[in-house]
């Protein structure tokens, strides 16, 4: 049992079947929860365990659909909403910006919102300019919201648990291509446990990478790549841009001097080049090589096969960097044929 | 309902709007207020079919709808004092507005906002099985949002016990509803042919609005589905703020005397006044109600200012 495989997918699959039996008057819904593909297989089974009244379909509102998400929360009912892409849900800024992330804080405390909203950011394959955006840092940006951006599929099930058992709006951010990451059930973390947002995967002590979501990936790829030259890099999860452990992360660059960190969105104005102030108002002088930021250029990602060929980094990029800062050379590695999908199970379209 | 009491109930809410804007100069209530002077009836009325687990959410005009709802005045001006004690402690003013005690949830500021959440506090209801409905208040405006269609649409497709109450007053601030709506279409048709059950009275009139509240009430209960009615009202007064505008023209001199006449408080005291033993009643009345907002007014003054430091409490719940 403890070596059976499980995935990503089936892991947030999981949480939100122990989260509906935990609490009676949880609610999830969503555009197609229920549809024949049960969002990449993510909500599959719920409608049937827990009936039309707790796990429904919804019309194409996604700006009322929120408002009555936080209206429910707020008298009584735990909810849960999924949206199959990050950018349908810009239309329920409103919502999520003037109320749910406010709500508890502007009425003095006397309400709460246990509302999570999954978004799933896409990627690749012709996703194009308004169905890829990674969006955390706006996210972050908004007082009194929590998100959440899971990497990988040891935490991600306690992570979304967590997240709707909290009585905060949380935003959860789940990278379609992360769906079939693979490990062994016994790997994966309790979902009744606290979460560790700010966790060392990998422990090294020439340099600290700082990552999420699929960067977190190709981080670990570059890790691997760069052992092979006696470097021994740190990996730094954030799993929470808003509940960043601080002490964790300074206490890395203290033993290592160097850093990168990776973004999923777009570098300008991002969670990473948050991160990387913080670091530098406090370590200027032991840093022995300037921060990177590895993440999306400054414009949308266009939409043909050949424009988008070096839009994405990818542990080539992260590991070339490293062995730049750290003064070695070092050979690439053979990635995919394609640079479009996350591995030959993605045929599209989503 | 009885005429005295909605005479009374309208009045109260008149003198403590009227309150506020007298005190208002005085630069001690510092943020938007947008007075509900002229609308004061519907909730009134509304409020009389309604029991403290029937649940409450309004607009930016909200005043009315609290007072009448039964939220405590003492914290309401606290509130716009911007003080502890009031309904939010001073993090929402005006027109964030709460007393949970009596079931209004809140009233919030942008338009057509809480719409929505009046009709996820119905799915509430609805899922927890209660007997209880929502009511939702909002303006002409809020019409014109899409968040208003969406959740008419959701409460038409889940059969939620919600009332939609539509305060058509003409004017989004400075806008007539010409330029905003077409001529030939009316908000209540449109919310019909959405789904939900409609009804249409004049905001004024005692007698078709008691009428129209009651048979939309009754249907929500009969059908556990949604109702709306649209009410015409006026504001008396400037979109924000205490004072009379109507040296600026956006409303025609015929239009605001023809409004003027209907004015709700001035019709009922006409009617109840043919009553010999009205005006001891009314003097009365009057008297309290003046007592009951002077004590309101000396709370909030002496009521202690809220602490900075306390800034950042309620940023996430614990």
């Amino acid at each position: 049992m403890q070596n059976k495989t499980t995935t990503f997918a089936e892991e947030i699959n999981q949480a939100q079947h122990c989260a509906m039996a935990e609490d009676n008057s949880m609610i999830c819904m969503g555009l197609g929860i229920n549809d024949p593909k049960a969002i990449f297989g993510t909500t599959t089974g719920l409608q049937s365990k827990f009936g039309s009244d707790r796990v429904f379909d919804m019309p194409t509102s996604e700006n009322a659909m929120t408002g009555v998400g936080i209206g429910a929360a707020i008298t009584g009912t735990r909810v849960l909403m999924t949206h199959q892409r990050v950018d349908f849900f810009l239309l329920a800024m409103d919502q999520l910006v003037n109320n749910a992330a406010k709500w508890h804080y502007m009425f003095n405390g006397q309400m709460t919102v246990p509302l999570t909203i999954r978004l799933i950011i896409g990627r690749g394959w012709g996703q194009g300019p308004t169905h890829q955006q990674s969006l955390q840092s706006w996210f972050a940006h908004i007082p009194g919201l929590k998100v959440v951006t899971p990497s990988l599929t040891d935490n991600v099930g306690q992570l979304l648990y967590q997240s709707i058992m909290d009585n905060n709006p949380t935003i959860f951010l789940e990278h379609r291509w992360l769906h079939n990451q693979v490990t062994t059930q016994g790997k994966c973390l309790p979902l009744l446990g606290e979460p560790e947002f700010t966790r060392t995967v990998r422990s090294g002590k020439d340099y600290t990478i700082i990552s999420n979501s699929f960067m977190l990936s190709e981080a670990l790829q570059a890790h691997s790549h760069l052992l092979r030259y006696g470097i021994e890099c740190e990996i730094i999860e954030i799993s929470s841009p808003t509940h960043i452990n601080w002490t964790h992360i300074f206490a890395s660059i203290e033993r290592t001097k160097r850093c990168l960190i990776t973004e999923i969105g777009h570098t300008f104005s991002s969670v990473a080049s948050e991160i990387s102030h913080s670091i530098y108002s406090r370590y200027y002088s032991l840093l022995q090589c300037p921060i990177s930021i590895i993440g999306l250029p400054h414009y949308p990602e266009p939409t043909s096969y050949k424009l988008t060929k070096n839009y994405y980094p990818n542990a080539n990029t992260l590991s070339l960097k490293i062995a730049e800062d750290i003064g070695i050379n070092i050979a690439k590695i053979n990635l995919n044929k394609h640079h479009d999908i996350p591995g030959e199970w993605f045929k599209g379209p989503f | 309902m009885k005429k005295l009491d909605a005479y009374f109930e309208s009045l109260r809410i008149r003198k403590i709007e009227e309150m506020i804007a007298l005190r208002y100069p005085e630069q001690e209530m510092r943020c938007p207020t947008h007075l509900s002077i002229g609308q004061e009836l519907v909730p009134v009325v509304v409020s009389n079919f309604l029991s403290k687990d029937d649940k409450a959410f309004s607009s930016h005009r909200a005043h009315a709808h609290y007072l009448a709802k039964g939220g405590s005045l003492k914290k309401m001006i606290a509130e716009l004092y911007g003080k502890a004690t009031g309904c939010t402690g001073g993090r929402g003013g005006s027109m964030h507005l709460t007393d949970l005690d009596c079931g209004f949830i809140a009233s919030t500021a942008i338009v057509g906002n809480s719409i929505p959440l009046a009709v996820g506090s119905a799915l509430s209801q609805k899922l927890q099985k209660s007997n209880f409905l929502t009511v939702s208040y909002f303006g002409d405006g809020a019409t014109e949002e899409g968040a208003f269609y969406e959740s008419l649409n959701f409460a038409a497709v889940k059969s939620l016990p919600i009332l939609f109450i539509c305060e058509n007053n003409r004017y989004s601030v400075y806008s007539p509803l010409e330029v905003r709506q077409p001529a030939n279409r009316s908000i209540t048709d449109l919310a019909q042919s959405i789904g939900v059950e409609s009804f249409h009275a004049d905001g004024n009139l005692l007698i078709p609005l008691t009428h129209v509240v009651q048979s939309a009430i009754e249907y929500i209960r009969k059908n556990n589905g949604p109702a709306l009615i649209e009410l015409d009202t006026y504001r008396h007064r400037e979109h924000c703020g205490p004072n009379f505008d109507d040296d600026l023209n956006y409303r025609a001199a015929g239009e605001v005397k023809t409004w003027l006449d209907k004015d709700p408080l001035k019709l009922l005291f006409a009617e109840l006044s043919a009553d010999q033993h009205f005006e001891k009643t009314h003097n009365e009345m009057v008297s309290k109600i003046e007592n009951e907002i002077n004590d309101a007014f000396l709370f909030a003054e002496n009521s202690p200012l809220p602490n900075p430091q306390l800034n950042k409490e309620f940023l996430y719940a614990k």
